[in-house]
């Protein structure tokens, strides 16, 4: 359900830096532990993109896989199951090597010929 | 007409975060630390809200009470003489389900930070979005119920891992129901290893004073940050 909202926030990025050129695509980096559904994400970003230049645009996604580090015995691993304690060394001071991204990492927007001589 | 491609790189969110930075630098600057409180709906913010708020000595507390519709939470609470500014998310921001910082931004001038020394933002009754959105606290407070199921923490990992504690309310049910509470708990190791947790009853009072404690010590705690 937090589609709507992050659709709202992508919206926003690409308008920002679309300087008012249309937008054809728009790629995304989207870590694993956002809990983001693609699907849902593209039915609400085409709801919201409506009357932005985003209008008809389509989202590219780059889904980026879970990997925690522990701190202090440099541990890393993948995670299918929200599991943040260290497997090895059972510690707590775990971050969080990728996975945490949601990111707008390009667009592709229409440019007007340049009518002008070169 | 051709297509280019423009590089962007850029959190979706940092629109927020830049707006929650300027909410929190306000809340430092008249020294009032700021908890945002979250929980699913009906998980008891408002009542273990109503237990404390007036009995922190040397702490004056005020609340901005996040709801989509109506001001029954507030009133609950300004009954007990405490400044409760609402702020309702239907009117003018389409009835959405967490507040986010620019929301927060709109009731800061309305906020009496002046006179309090904490202020409890009561979010929306979700477990979803409100973890996405910074508002400018310094730091996150959730409720679990025990009413809710022991695989909560497992399904809403966000949410839990983005709390300094989260509040076990509703524990005088345990007896009526098939709950495995240890099993929660190890849920919730699970998903933030060492992350404080009190065990409460907002009915009975039990672990009341425990919770009490925990919003002194972290008003003190801040309070000696923006002071050093």
């Amino acid at each position: 359900m937090h589609e709507l909202s992050l659709s709202s926030a992508v919206v926003n990025t690409v308008v920002k830096h679309a300087k008012g050129r249309r937008v054809e695509v728009v790629s995304l980096r989207i870590g694993r532990l956002r809990q983001v559904v693609p699907d849902t994400l593209d039915f609400y970003f085409d709801f919201v993109a409506r009357d932005t230049v985003c209008d008809g645009a389509r989202l590219e996604y780059e889904i980026i896989e879970a990997r925690l580090r522990c701190k202090p015995c440099a541990q890393e691993w993948g995670i299918e199951i929200p599991a943040f304690r260290c497997p090895t060394c059972g510690g707590s001071d775990v971050e969080v090597a990728s996975g945490d991204e949601f990111e707008v990492e390009s667009i592709e927007v229409e440019e007007a010929e340049c009518i002008a001589p070169r | 007409m051709h297509r280019t491609k423009v590089k962007v790189v850029e959190e979706a969110l940092d629109a927020n975060n830049t707006i929650a930075r300027a909410n929190r630098s306000d809340f430092d600057r008249a020294g009032v630390t700021v908890i945002n409180f979250m929980s699913a709906p009906g998980a008891g913010k408002t009542t273990l809200l109503e237990r404390v708020v007036a009995d922190l000595p040397g702490v004056r507390v005020g609340v901005l009470e996040g709801d989509v519709q109506g001001s029954m939470d507030a009133d609950r609470l300004a009954s007990l003489h405490v400044p409760v500014i609402q702020l309702n998310t239907d009117p003018s921001f389409g009835g959405e389900c967490h507040l986010d910082a620019n929301m927060v931004r709109s009731a800061v001038p309305a906020l009496p930070l002046d006179d309090i020394d904490l202020l409890v933002i009561e979010n929306v009754g979700n477990l979803v979005c409100p973890a996405e959105f910074k508002v400018g606290e310094d730091t996150r407070v959730m409720v679990t119920s025990v009413t809710e199921g022991e695989d909560k923490p497992l399904k809403y990992p966000l949410m839990f891992r983005a709390c300094e504690l989260v509040l076990v309310n509703k524990i005088d049910l345990l007896p009526h129901l098939e709950f495995d509470l240890d099993r929660l708990l190890y849920n919730i190791d699970q998903v933030h290893p060492d992350v404080e947790t009190i065990l409460v009853s907002a009915r009975t009072g039990e672990g009341i004073d425990t919770w009490r404690e925990w919003l002194m010590a972290l008003a003190t705690r801040e309070g000696a940050i923006a002071a050093g």
